[in-house]
């Protein structure tokens, strides 16, 4: 079965290998594998990309394949990571304190302990109670759990509302963003129990190894997201290749004539939304320990903006567009903002990328959208020379979207 | 005879217009039905009232030998239910092949996991291959369906229609955009339907009516005018000013 499904998807094959080959190719000449050709912080970026491309890989799904133009998938892709920082935090707090208190001739009593997780983690924010949120964070395997079912719960819950009221288009999106904006807010307030703006931090240090250097830890991570990347690609494609990727791009198409086939249209909106939003959720749990910190401000309501924009770039409704599109979106993004590319001066005015970009950014999609709405993976095609066919000739028929009579005998 | 769809006393009111006015409508388990009716009249918003997309404000829809009401039925229910439905202007999904608009159409499990899970055996591409052969678009099966003749993407809905083994058919305006032959071919087709299943056949054209040589229900403002042989309601009076002397 597997063996037919790739033969019938190359361009499947083709993805994972070139993603095998960049990950050798990086790991080779990352600075943890002696060679020190990639600093450990780029290896980090690279790291990190590959998460964005992890995300709009889902964004792709719920969007380019089923419509849902869902503008709060960096929602999910912050609890993700607030979930797993959860854990990240604890776990080494609890080892500093533990460390501390060895000193002392008695051995420190669990309430000791928890006082003085308490107070490290929760003095910023003039607490030194574990809140209640907080109950699993001490396990690993339950905060990974948790990285599924806290945006996974949510997304499904905010999905059955919605759907099931029939919103759709404009108004779901700005929906989705009232959701993002709530979840922002209220992280943003300091008894949260995730310490509010302050958000939680040091996560690139992962507790029990301690004796790994950040440049070998870089290289993990890196694996982890790449792994994770392909088992993801590998999943979308066999989901879009049969009959419920088929009743998706029917749904995106026409909606009403797919119920008027049988289908319930919401669960399958319901289906994709919540899936997309547990893609995005593992995303964010393999990205924040690379990035080391994470506040509420990563929910800015904008970041799930800029994903519509990479996967637009990148062209909707092919996967590996979605994946073009955040790679070369947020590597060039970052290297705009970053302060490195140099300012154009025109003698009256100088163009500074750092204020430039996002209005660059934003020209290109409004481009995009209007001249070349397949993106850059609509190249693919100019390469392959699937065109669409020339027009010419009178119509057959009222429908303005069928073709001119040569070409429908063809 | 026994009544496959029951429709009783159905009114809607679109922002103060009565588009259906205490409608009363029945049809057995096989029988053939042409609705006629100038523009207007309601022949559309019946469908749609049947279909569930437009809820009645009053009246009853009762369907099957447990006589359910579908009322109470959400569209995809409705439709798995075994009615099924051509539109007035062809809706094919264009930018899939006329292969996967078919499978997608063809009769099996609605449910989200078992189409996720669901894989073609070859008794469902053979008919598949058989439905496309009925509707004369077996060449085309690797084509994208957009890219097909207005014609054709008639005769792609027709077939959808027949892959979803629906108990009642109804049938917007089939003749529309099809040359003199397609539309003997779409009589044949129809008359040949009626005789396992229901059709309900909404038509403007008098001469594929007649060829359709059954039962006619002439809908005026909403509200049943005649009923009868098409010879027989030709005659009344009531319809002769209404429709056919204008
Ligand atoms: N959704 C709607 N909102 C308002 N008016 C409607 C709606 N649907 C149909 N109508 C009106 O109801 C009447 C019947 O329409 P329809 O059923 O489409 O007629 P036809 O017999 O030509 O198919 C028309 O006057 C139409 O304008
Ligand atoms: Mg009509």
């Amino acid at each position: 079965m597997t063996r037919s499904f790739l033969a019938k998807n190359p361009s499947v094959l083709a993805f994972l290998a070139i993603l095998a080959l960049f990950t050798l190719v990086v790991t080779v000449l990352a600075e943890g594998s002696g060679s020190g050709v990639i600093s450990t912080s780029f290896v980090k970026t690279l790291g990190k990309t590959l998460c964005l491309c992890l995300i709009a890989l889902a964004m792709d799904l719920v969007w380019g394949y089923a419509g849902v133009l869902s503008l709060g998938h960096f929602a999910f892709f912050a609890l993700g990571g607030y979930m797993i920082g959860m854990w990240l935090m604890y776990a080494r707090t609890e080892d500093i304190v533990i460390q501390s208190l060895s000193g002392s001739e008695l051995p420190p009593t669990a309430e000791e302990i928890a006082a003085g997780i308490g107070n490290q983690i929760f003095g910023v924010v003039g607490g030194s109670e574990i809140p209640a949120i907080w109950h699993f964070a001490g396990s690993l395997p339950a905060q990974l759990a948790l990285v599924v079912l806290v945006p996974g719960l949510l997304a499904a819950l905010f999905g059955w509302l919605a759907f099931r009221s029939r919103v759709t288009g404009v108004y779901l999106s700005i929906l989705t963003q009232a959701m993002t904006l709530a979840l922002a807010l209220y992280l943003f307030q300091n008894d949260s129990g995730l310490r509010g703006n302050n958000g939680l931090s040091g996560l690139q240090n992962i507790p029990g190894l301690g004796q790994v250097s950040q440049s070998v830890l870089s290289i993990w991570f890196f694996w982890a997201s790449a792994a994770a990347l392909g088992m993801a690609y590998l999943l979308a494609a066999w989901i879009v290749s049969g009959k419920f990727g088929s009743a998706l791009r029917a749904i995106r198409d026409d909606e009403a004539r797919v119920r008027f086939l049988g289908y319930s249209v919401e669960s399958y909106k319901l289906f994709i939304f919540t899936l997309t939003a547990v893609i995005a959720a593992i995303a964010g749990a393999l990205y924040y320990p690379q990035a080391g910190i994470i506040n509420p401000a990563e929910l800015a309501p904008i970041a799930s903006i800029y994903l519509a924009v990479w996967v637009a770039i990148g062209g909707r409704g092919r996967l590996y567009g979605a994946v073009i599109g955040a790679a070369f979106v947020s590597l060039l993004s970052s290297w705009f903002t970053g302060g490195r590319a140099p300012d154009i001066p025109l003698g009256f005015y100088t163009i500074k990328w750092v204020d430039w970009w996002s209005i660059a950014l934003g020209l290109s999609f409004v481009l995009v959208t209007l001249f070349a709405p397949k993106g850059i993976g609509g190249l693919f095609d100019l390469v392959q020379g699937r065109l669409a066919p020339a027009r010419g000739g009178a119509d057959l028929g009222p429908d303005d979207g069928s073709l001119q009579e040569r070409e429908a005998l063809k | 005879m026994s009544t496959l769809l029951e429709v009783s006393g159905i009114s809607v009111t679109f922002d103060g217009f009565r588009a259906i006015n205490n409608l009363s409508f029945q049809i057995g388990p096989a029988e053939l039905r042409a609705i006629i009716g100038p523009n207007g009249a309601g022949k559309t918003t019946f469908m749609d009232i049947v279909t569930g997309k437009t809820r009645p404000d009053e009246g009853r829809v009762i369907w099957g030998e447990r006589s359910i009401s579908l009322l109470k039925l959400s569209e995809a229910q409705i439709a798995r239910a075994g009615i099924g439905r051509k539109f007035q202007r062809p809706t094919v999904f264009e930018d899939q092949s006329v292969t996967e608009n078919l499978l997608l159409a063809l009769k099996a499990s609605r449910n989200p996991l078992a189409a996720l899970l669901w894989k073609p055996k070859a008794a469902d591409m053979d008919r598949v291959q058989a439905l496309a052969t009925q509707v004369g678009l077996l060449d085309a099966l690797p084509r994208k369906a957009g890219e097909l003749s207005h014609g054709q993407k008639q005769w792609l809905e027709i077939g959808m229609l027949l892959a979803q083994e629906p108990r009642l058919l109804l049938v917007d305006e089939p003749a529309a955009g099809m040359t003199l032959a397609e539309r003997e071919q779409t009589t044949a087709l129809l008359v040949d339907l009626a005789k396992t299943r229901a059709v309900v056949v909404v038509e403007h054209d008098m001469e594929f009516v007649r060829r359709l040589n059954c039962r006619v229900t002439v809908l005026h403002e909403g509200a049943v005018l005649a009923e009868g042989s098409l010879d027989h309601v030709t005659k009344n009076q009531d319809v002769i000013d209404v429709y056919l002397g204008r």
